[in-house]
C-alpha cells in the first residue's frame, strides 16, 4: 500500500492546482477583510485624555474619518506625517490616531516632536486592535464613511502623489 | 531571418526528441544493439538544434532586434551589453529555451560517457529525450520565444531593473543547471524501473550526476540570497518566500540523495528509498517551476502570468510526476534489499540523516503549499511566515547536526556507538564549553544563540576528530601529514562540504544574535551610532547611470574616531520601465558587513535611512562556497577512480577509512 502514497499525494496536488489555476483568481491581491464592512469592534486604551474611542464612537461621528495606524518607532510614519498634518490643516480631514504597539509616552514625545494631526489618539499597546482591523504593519491607513464602513484601504505611507492620487479622490467621492 | 533559423532549429529538436523517445525504447525491447546506439546521436542533435536555437535567441538580444517580439518586450538598445547577454533568459520564453538547452546538454553528456550498459543508456536517454519533448511542446506552443513583432517596435521595453544585476545575471544559470541537473538523476532512476533491477553500479553512476546538480543549485541559491541580500535593502538574506522555497526543496531532496545512493553502492540495499528521492527530487524541481510560472502563488519572482501556459505545465507535470510515481508503485516490490547491516553503523546514521532531510522537504513543502490548501477549501488568504520555518529548521536540524560529527566516525556495516563517542568526546565538551559561555556572557541570552553556536563548534571539532583519527596525528604525528595527503578526495568532500554547514550555521547564529541596527530619520551631516561604529551622514548626491538616474548618499563610518569605511548606498530610478531599485551600500570587514541603505526623503531635508552592523554574515556565503568545492573534490575523486580495475570491493571507497579494511 504505501507504494502507492506518493502516487496519491501527486493526484491531491494537481488537482488543488487546477482548482486554483481557475479563472479570475489573482493571487498578488491582499484582500481586507473590511473594504466594503462596517468597522470591527475595538476600544482603545486612552493615552491623550481624548476620552473613550471604540467603534462606537466612531460611527457616532456621523461624518468620513481616516483612521491612521503609526508608531513612534516606524520610520515611514516619520515620511508621511507631513501629508497627515497637511490633511489635518489644509484639507480639514479627520484623522484618528492609532498607535500601534508603542508606549504611550513614546506615542506623545512622536507627536510633540512632529506635530498631532489626530483629532483623537489611543493606543494599540499590545497590537490586538491592528489584529481586528487586519493591518499587516504600519503606517496603514483607513478610509471610514459616514455609516462607519470602511470604504478604502491604504498599505504603506502615503508619500509621493499617493496623497493626490488615492486619498483625496477617495475622500473626494465620499463627500458627493 | 535569424529569429526563424532559431525557431525552426527548435522544431527540427522536438523531431529527434521524438525519435530519441521512440528509437531507444524499440531498440530496447528489441534489444537491437544498432537501433539503441541510434539513441546517442539523437541526443546529440538534440544538444546541436537546442544550441543553435539559443544562440539564434541570443544574437536577437545583442543587436537589440526589436522585430523579435520577446526582444522587444525585455530589451533596451541602451541596456549594456552584460545585461542584454542575460536578457536572453531573463524572461519566461528565454529561460525555457535556456532549460531545454541544459536538459539536452545533460543527455548528450551522458550520451558521450563510455561507461553505461548500450541497453541501460538507451533507456535512461529514451526518458530525458521524454523530457526535453515535453519542455519542447511547451516552448513552441505557449511560449514562444521566436514570435515576430510587426512593425518591429523602435525601442524595447527593457529588463525588469531587479535582474540588472551582476549577482541575478548569473544566478538563473546556476539554479536552472542544478534543477535541470536533477533530470539525469530522474531519468536513471526511470530507466531503472522499466528495467526493474537496481544494482550498486547504478548508484555509481547515479551519484556523480546528481554530485554536479547539486553543487550548481548549491551556488545559484547562494547567489540568490546575496542578491536578496544587497538588492532588496531589508538586510534580509533568506525570507521563506515560495520561490526560495521551490529552489530549496529541491536541494535537500537532492542532498538526500546523494547520502543514500552511498548507502546503495556500498551496501546494496535502499534501493526504493533511493529511486523513489531521485523522482522526489526532480519533481521538487518541476513543482516548482509551476509554482512560479504559473502564477498560482505570488513570490518575489514574477514572470508574466498566463493560465494557459499554468494549465499546460500542470498537466506535463501531473503526466511526468504521476507517471513515475505510478511506475514506482508497479515496480517497487521488485527492489527487494540484498544488503544487511547492523543498527549501528555508518548505513544507519545515513539513514537518519535521509529520515531528517526528507522530513524537512516536508515541512518546506507543507508550509509552501498550505496558503493555497487553506484558500481553496475556506475561501480567505493566509500565510505561512519564517516562525514555522525557523521552528521546523530547528527541530529537525539540531539532531541532523549532532549525527553529522559522529556518523564519519562510524564503521561501515557495524560500528560501535562507544568508541564514536569516545572519540567525539573533546567537540562535545568545547560544544557544551560554547553553549555556557554564551548563554553566560550575552546580555540577550538567548538560548537558541548558544545552541546554535554549540552545535557549529561540535561540528568543526568533530571533524577534526575524524581527520585526526584518520591520519593518526596523535599516534604518530610524523607522518599525519603524508596520510592526510593519501585520504580520498571524497573525504575531503564530505568534510569540505560539512564544514561549509558549521560556517553557515557560524554566520547565521551570529549575524541573527549580534547584528546592531538602527532605522533613522537625518540629514547629511547628522551621525549615529550602530553597535561600536558611528555612521556619519555626508551628503546626498544625485546621479545618472547607463539607462537609470538615482540619488547616492556617502556614509562615513568611524570607530574610536578612526575612518575607517565609506559607504555608498544608492536609490535608482529606470528608465524603461520605471522602476525604483535600491543598492545597499556594503563594506566587509573580517568581524561583519557595514551596511546602509537609503530611503525616502522627508520633511527638513531629512531621509530615512537603515543602517546596520551584520556580525560574520559572510559566513552564509564563504560556507555555501565550501560546499561546493567539497561537491567538486568528490566529484573529482570518482573521475580518478573511472581508470580503477572495476572490481566492487576496490572501486568503492568513497567515504571509507583508508587504513582499514572493509570488514
Amino acid at each position: 500500500m504505501q507504494r502507492f502514497f506518493p502516487l496519491l499525494i501527486v493526484i491531491f496536488l494537481v488537482i488543488l492546482f487546477a482548482y486554483m489555476l481557475r479563472d479570475g483568481r489573482n493571487p498578488s491581491e491582499i484582500k481586507n477583510v473590511h473594504v466594503g464592512e462596517a468597522i470591527p469592534q475595538f476600544s482603545l486604551t486612552d493615552i491623550s485624555n481624548t476620552g473613550e474611542i471604540s467603534d462606537q464612537s466612531i460611527r457616532n461621528e456621523k461624518t468620513p474619518i481616516l483612521v491612521n495606524f503609526f508608531a513612534s518607532w516606524c520610520v515611514p510614519c516619520r515620511a508621511e506625517h507631513d501629508n497627515l498634518m497637511a490633511l489635518a490643516n489644509t484639507h480639514n480631514v479627520r484623522i484618528l490616531g492609532i498607535a500601534y504597539k508603542d508606549q504611550p509616552e513614546d506615542s506623545r514625545a512622536f507627536l510633540e516632536e512632529l506635530g498631532n494631526p489626530f483629532y483623537k489618539y489611543g493606543g494599540d499597546i499590545d497590537g490586538s486592535v491592528g489584529f481586528e482591523w487586519g493591518v499587516t504593519g504600519v503606517p496603514e491607513t483607513f478610509l471610514i464613511d459616514s455609516n462607519g464602513r470602511v470604504r478604502y484601504h491604504h498599505y504603506g505611507p502615503i508619500v509621493g502623489d499617493a496623497l493626490h492620487t488615492k486619498i483625496l479622490p477617495q475622500l473626494e467621492d465620499l463627500s458627493q | 531571418m535569424i529569429a526563424e533559423i532559431g525557431h525552426f532549429a527548435l522544431i527540427l529538436a522536438l523531431v529527434f526528441a521524438c525519435s530519441g523517445v521512440i528509437v531507444s525504447h524499440l531498440g530496447a525491447m528489441a534489444n537491437n544493439e544498432a537501433i539503441m546506439q541510434r539513441t546517442v546521436g539523437f541526443s546529440f542533435a538534440q544538444f546541436i538544434m537546442a544550441l543553435a536555437s539559443f544562440a539564434a535567441l541570443m544574437y536577437s538580444y545583442i543587436i537589440s532586434d526589436f522585430s523579435v517580439l520577446n526582444v522587444a518586450a525585455n530589451s533596451h538598445s541602451l541596456k549594456p551589453l552584460l545585461y542584454k547577454i542575460s536578457g536572453t533568459w531573463g524572461n519566461h520564453e528565454g529561460s525555457m529555451l535556456f532549460w531545454v538547452l541544459i536538459l539536452t546538454l545533460f543527455g548528450a553528456a551522458v550520451a558521450f560517457g563510455k561507461s553505461l550498459p548500450l541497453r541501460f543508456k538507451a533507456r535512461v536517454l529514451g526518458v530525458q529525450s521524454l523530457l526535453i519533448l515535453g519542455f519542447l511542446l511547451f516552448i513552441l506552443l505557449t511560449s514562444n520565444p521566436f514570435e515576430r513583432l510587426l512593425p518591429a517596435a523602435l525601442e524595447g521595453n527593457g529588463l525588469n531593473p531587479l535582474l540588472q544585476d551582476p549577482g541575478l545575471a548569473f544566478h538563473p544559470p546556476m539554479l536552472y543547471m542544478g534543477y535541470v541537473g536533477l533530470s539525469v538523476a530522474f531519468s536513471f532512476s526511470i530507466a531503472a524501473l522499466i528495467e526493474g533491477e537496481i544494482t550498486p553500479m547504478w548508484a555509481r553512476w547515479v551519484r556523480p550526476w546528481t554530485l554536479v546538480a547539486w553543487t550548481f543549485l548549491t551556488g545559484g541559491i547562494a547567489l540568490g540570497s546575496w542578491w536578496a541580500y544587497y538588492e532588496l535593502g531589508w538586510g534580509g538574506w533568506w525570507f521563506w518566500d515560495p520561490a526560495e522555497n521551490a529552489s530549496f526543496m529541491p536541494w535537500l531532496a537532492a542532498t538526500a540523495l546523494l547520502h543514500s545512493a552511498i548507502v546503495v553502492e556500498k551496501r546494496d540495499a535502499l534501493k526504493s528509498w533511493t529511486i523513489l528521492l531521485a523522482i522526489v527530487a526532480f519533481s521538487l524541481s518541476l513543482l516548482g517551476t509551476f509554482l512560479i510560472r504559473s502564477g498560482v502563488m505570488t513570490s518575489v519572482h514574477a514572470f508574466a502570468v498566463d493560465p494557459e501556459r499554468g494549465i499546460f505545465i500542470l498537466g506535463f507535470l501531473a503526466f511526468v510526476i504521476g507517471g513515475a510515481f505510478s511506475l514506482y508503485a508497479w515496480r517497487a516490490p521488485k527492489l527487494a534489499p540484498s544488503g544487511l547491516f547492523g543498527l549501528v553503523s555508518r548505513e544507519s546514521a545515513l539513514i537518519l540523516n535521509n529520515i531528517l532531510l526528507s522530513t524537512f522537504t516536508a515541512v518546506v513543502l507543507i508550509g509552501t503549499l498550505y496558503p493555497l490548501f487553506y484558500e481553496a477549501s475556506t475561501g480567505s488568504q493566509i500565510s505561512v511566515g519564517p516562525p514555522f520555518f525557523e521552528f521546523g529548521t530547528r527541530l529537525l536540524m539540531t539532531p541532523l547536526i549532532v549525527a553529522l560529527g559522529m556518523a564519519p566516525i562510524l564503521a561501515w556495516k557495524r560500528g560501535r556507538l562507544s568508541k564514536a563517542f569516545q572519540i567525539t568526546i573533546p567537540a562535545a565538551i568545547v560544544a557544551l564549553a560554547v553553549f555556557v559561555l554564551t548563554i553566560w556572557s550575552d546580555i540577550n541570552g538567548l538560548i537558541m544563540t548558544g545552541l546554535g553556536l554549540g552545535l557549529a563548534s561540535w561540528l568543526v571539532v568533530a571533524i577534526f576528530l575524524d581527520l585526526a583519527q584518520k591520519t593518526q596525528l596523535f599516534k604518530t604525528p610524523s607522518r599525519a601529514f603524508k596520510r592526510l595527503w593519501n585520504l580520498p578526495r571524497a573525504t575531503f568532500g564530505m568534510h569540505f562540504a560539512h564544514f561549509g554547514l558549521a560556517i553557515i550555521l557560524f554566520g547565521i547564529t551570529i549575524s541573527e544574535a549580534w547584528t546592531s541596527e538602527k532605522l533613522a530619520f537625518m540629514a547629511p551631516g547628522q551621525s549615529e551610532q550602530v553597535g561600536p561604529f558611528t555612521y556619519q551622514f555626508d551628503s546626498v548626491m544625485p546621479f545618472a547611470g547607463p539607462n537609470y538616474t538615482g540619488i547616492r548618499a556617502q556614509f562615513t563610518v568611524i570607530k574610536d574616531g578612526v575612518t575607517i569605511a565609506t559607504l555608498l548606498p544608492e536609490d535608482r530610478v529606470y528608465t524603461d520601465p520605471v522602476t525604483n531599485t535600491t543598492e545597499a551600500g556594503i563594506y566587509p570587514l573580517p568581524s561583519g558587513d557595514l551596511y546602509a541603505v537609503i530611503g525616502e526623503s522627508g520633511s527638513g531635508g531629512r531621509w530615512s535611512v537603515r543602517l546596520y552592523f551584520k556580525p560574520f554574515i559572510s559566513g552564509l556565503w564563504l560556507g555555501a562556497g565550501l560546499m561546493m568545492i567539497g561537491g567538486i573534490l568528490s566529484l573529482s575523486d570518482r573521475r580518478l577512480r573511472l581508470g580503477a580495475p572495476a572490481g566492487k570491493k576496490q572501486s568503492a571507497p568513497k567515504i571509507q577509512k583508508p587504513a582499514k579494511a572493509e570488514v
